[in-house]
């Protein structure tokens, strides 16, 4: 006997809670289940740490929020996305602060707002540098008292259920007991977040390997502008750990062994003692990663047992500012590289972040397969384009989280109960994967030795900069890789939470997301955003003005489509940082 | 030449017929910037695919590695094996819980409580959000501000002798959180969190050893919340007009 919900939302980060209290409130009826393969406290919003954009100043506007976002996504976001982002980001911020977010406060008892990178504009809401754990913990404590919310906690979905090209359900993991059930769901919603593990170098915590996407991917929702991936420019070496870009906000400032403000000469501004918006390390993420690399070509960046790094300096903030505004940056520097940035200078280098693909959706987060749903960093809308800006991501969250989950409430309504056929896909389902667990122990591969040659492979060819060639011989050794995923050895026989198990799933699903990657950066023979191909250093808005689509063709391989980006009231123009 | 520490890890597998923990020792090796999760993982990764334990963020946010450090309850992400040598580590799950697998303990019990205490903003009169924010002065969110820095590691509870023995007391972090929000200037909801909190196995069970702050890695202070949530508890009894 399956178990049965109206709306079953897939990850409890703050895209699916958001969207399960979407759907709780929009009819009370509704049954709603959260099935995340971790604690909801423990999904990765809770290490995002500067702050959440919205608009709500009175020198501020949500059309200059809107071209910062959009000039910062150099030209690749879909403008009416960004225009429905921009406007119920403060609304769904205060919604935050009415279900009780800490954020800071001025004096006066308003909330605070601070700079970011690439926004001309203080709108940056925060807690502290903890945004994301007050957003997450805020949003989960919040859905406790919606009795019509059910959370299956602890359990790996491995499949979407379709029927007759309509999505109706999940199979699931009990990673407790090692039971396979199916949920059935008149509707799903994906919000499971990026997949940065797919990288040897990032912030992303363990649990971020992209499995919605790959789950919306294999049951035919193609995957949006999967070659554009940021890299943050302050990573700590070794741990990949997040120094927050509120450090710069605050008036940090980038140096290289000179002890020179290197971004000047990257046509991104003037040094000033104090930061300025939209200039020097106010700049995008990207232009600041790409810097690096030119900084390392050059000789000028200073090496360390992990590889060169460049410095950040916070000192002449102080102790007060930095305890106030950054205290988990003093903390994290503290921890993990026993250095204390109040007297020393913070060792940095450039770290996979955030993925803009993801699952192709529209502006209500329906994906082309009726009854599936996605929000968050797992989808595509797209308001990112071929960069995202710094507090973007987390209201993102809420916009399109609050959508998808309105959405899917209104489909569920009208949506007929799953057939009987569905439970025959759903016993299919769990022979496979008791199959696949009794009958591994003796496979040639280790799923760690696979994974890590995944991870090199992409940060080969896919990292900053990238070429043809590389990417073309990437292309062989992934689809090589991904066969041997498919037989890498599973020692632990257990059902009962056998990780080693999750880990085989969970790679299977990378592989194919790293295909997505380089196919597409393949496809694409321009340089915009975070995509820079050395053998086409230019942005080409005669060919490529389009989103990339990539198909999962029958045989497994990944099949690149172009789709139109959408303009509304800003042509493609010049960035401009600094000027 | 890197030196190795020995790691003597708590390994349990019903499934494999086992009724009772064993250890098993793994050695890792001694790098300076090598926190204790670091050390599993590299048994997981190279040596023993079959260990199991949570972790996450690795970066001391998300609550998931907390285990028995040599005996007391650390999050393994933020405790270095340099400064554990010269070994062997003990690493056994968090005391205090049912262990599932190895190192693996069931949360279920907690995950129940946290909603029990009404962790979320009660008003009297919700106001739209169209009349924009509460106000809260900066002095106003630094009344509850580190009560609302727990991130539900659960090293209180394992490091708390009531729960110990009796595990239907709610505990220190739940009590914590439901502090929060009584001291949140925004928040009316004192009185009904007050009445789950005055029950038994309430706060009146907490002998106040004071060991759940000692151990919390965040700063939070969940012995002094009980005690407040005490005070609170006989003010409303004596001065029932005082509270909300």
């Amino acid at each position: 006997m399956s178990l049965s919900h109206d709306v079953v939302i897939v990850g409890a980060g703050g895209a699916g809670l958001r969207a399960a209290i979407a759907v709780a409130e929009a009819d009370p009826r509704l049954s709603v289940a959260v099935v995340s393969k971790v604690y909801p406290m423990r999904s990765h919003t809770v290490s995002a740490e500067g702050g959440a954009a919205g608009a709500i100043s009175a020198a501020d506007s949500l059309d200059e929020h809107a071209y910062d976002t959009i000039s910062g996504g150099d030209w690749l976001c879909d403008q009416d996305a960004v225009e429905a982002f921009v406007a119920e980001a403060p609304r769904e911020l205060l919604r935050l602060e009415h279900w009780g977010c800490p954020w800071s406060r001025e004096p006066d008892g308003h909330v605070a707002v601070r700079a970011f990178g690439g926004m001309k504009k203080k709108r940056t809401w925060f807690a502290a540098d903890k945004t994301g754990f007050h957003l997450l913990h805020t949003l989960f404590q919040t859905s406790l008292k919606y009795p019509n919310i059910t959370r299956y906690d602890e359990w790996y979905v491995s499949r979407l259920i379709v029927d007759d090209g309509r999505v109706c359900g999940v199979v699931a993991l009990e990673l407790m007991s090692g039971t396979i059930e199916t949920i059935l769901g008149r509707a799903v919603v994906i919000a499971t977040g990026g997949g940065g593990r797919v990288f040897p170098f990032t912030t992303n915590a363990a649990i971020k390997t992209g499995d919605g996407m790959a789950l919306a991917y294999r049951a035919g929702a193609p995957l949006k502008d999967m070659e554009f991936v940021q890299y943050h420019p302050t990573g700590l070496p070794f741990t990949g750990i997040l120094i927050t870009e509120a450090a710069r906000a605050e008036g940090g400032w980038l140096l290289n062994r000179d002890g020179y403000r290197y971004l000047q000469d990257y046509d991104l501004g003037k040094p000033e003692p104090g930061p300025v918006l939209r200039s020097m390390e106010l700049g995008p993420r990207d232009r600041l990663s790409q810097a690096f690399v030119h900084e390392m070509t050059k000789g000028r960046t200073i090496d360390s047992p992990y590889g060169p790094v460049v410095h950040l300096d916070l000192r002449h903030l102080g102790e007060k500012v930095i305890d106030a505004k950054l205290p988990m940056v003093r903390e994290l520097c503290r921890g993990y590289e026993r250095i204390d940035p109040v007297h020393e200078l913070v060792p940095v280098r450039p770290v996979v972040h955030y993925m803009m693909g993801g699952i192709h959706t529209d502006l209500t987060g329906a994906t082309g397969l009726p009854g599936l749903y996605a929000a968050g960093e797992t989808a595509c809308v797209s308001i990112n384009g071929a960069n995202r800006l710094g507090s973007n991501s987390l209201p993102e969250c809420l916009v399109f989280g609050a959508r998808a989950g309105q959405a899917a409430a209104r489909y569920a309504t009208t949506a007929a109960r799953p057939g009987r056929a569905v439970e025959a896909q759903g016993a299919d389902e769990r022979r496979r994967l008791d199959d696949d667990l009794l009958h591994r122990g003796d496979g040639p591969d280790r799923i760690s030795a696979l994974r890590g040659q995944m991870q090199s492979i992409l940060e080969d060819v896919a990292g900053i900069y990238r070429d043809g060639d590389s990417l073309t011989k990437a292309t062989d050794k992934l689809r090589e890789l991904k066969e041997r995923a498919a037989t890498a050895a599973i020692d632990d026989t257990s059902r009962r939470f056998n990780t080693e198990r999750v880990a085989g799933l969970e790679l299977a699903g990378m592989v194919e997301l790293a295909e997505c990657i380089v196919h597409s950066a393949l496809r694409r023979e321009e340089s915009r955003g975070a995509h820079q191909r050395t053998d086409f250093p230019e942005r080409d808005d005669r060919q490529f003005l389009a989103h990339s689509l990539a198909h999962r063709e029958p045989d497994g391989s990944p099949r690149v489509s172009r789709l139109p980006v959408t303009i509304t009231r800003w042509p493609p123009g010049k960035r401009v940082y600094g000027r | 030449m890197t030196d190795n520490i020995t790691l003597r890890v708590a390994r349990y597998r019903p499934d494999d017929g086992e009724t009772e923990p064993t250890t098993a020792d793994y050695d890792v090796p001694l790098r300076a910037d090598w926190a204790v999760l670091d050390g599993l993982n590299y048994i997981k990764d190279e040596l023993d695919g079959t260990l199991s334990y949570r972790w996450s963020c690795r970066m001391g946010i998300c609550g998931s590695c907390g285990m028995m450090i040599d005996g007391e309850p650390r999050l393994t992400c933020a405790t270095f094996l340099t400064d554990l040598r010269p070994g062997p580590v003990r690493i056994e799950p968090l005391a205090n819980f049912p262990v599932i697998r190895d190192l693996i303990v069931d949360l279920t019990d907690f995950m129940h409580k946290l909603g029990k205490v009404k962790p979320w903003l009660i008003r009297d009169e919700e106001r739209s959000v169209d009349d924009g924010e509460y106000l809260q002065t900066p002095a106003q969110l630094d009344e509850f501000k580190q009560f609302s820095m727990c991130i539900n590691c659960m090293l209180c509870y394992a490091a708390c002798p009531v729960y110990g023995l009796e595990n239907s007391f709610v505990g220190p972090a739940a009590i914590a959180l439901a502090h929060r929000y009584d001291l949140d200037s925004r928040d009316e909801g004192d009185r009904q969190r007050l009445t789950i909190l005055a029950q038994p196995d309430g706060v009146w069970d907490c002998t106040f050893v004071g060991e759940c702050s000692a151990a919390c890695p965040k700063g939070v202070d969940p012995a002094g919340a009980i005690q407040q949530a005490k005070l609170d508890a006989v003010k409303s009894i004596l001065m029932p007009w005082r509270s909300r």
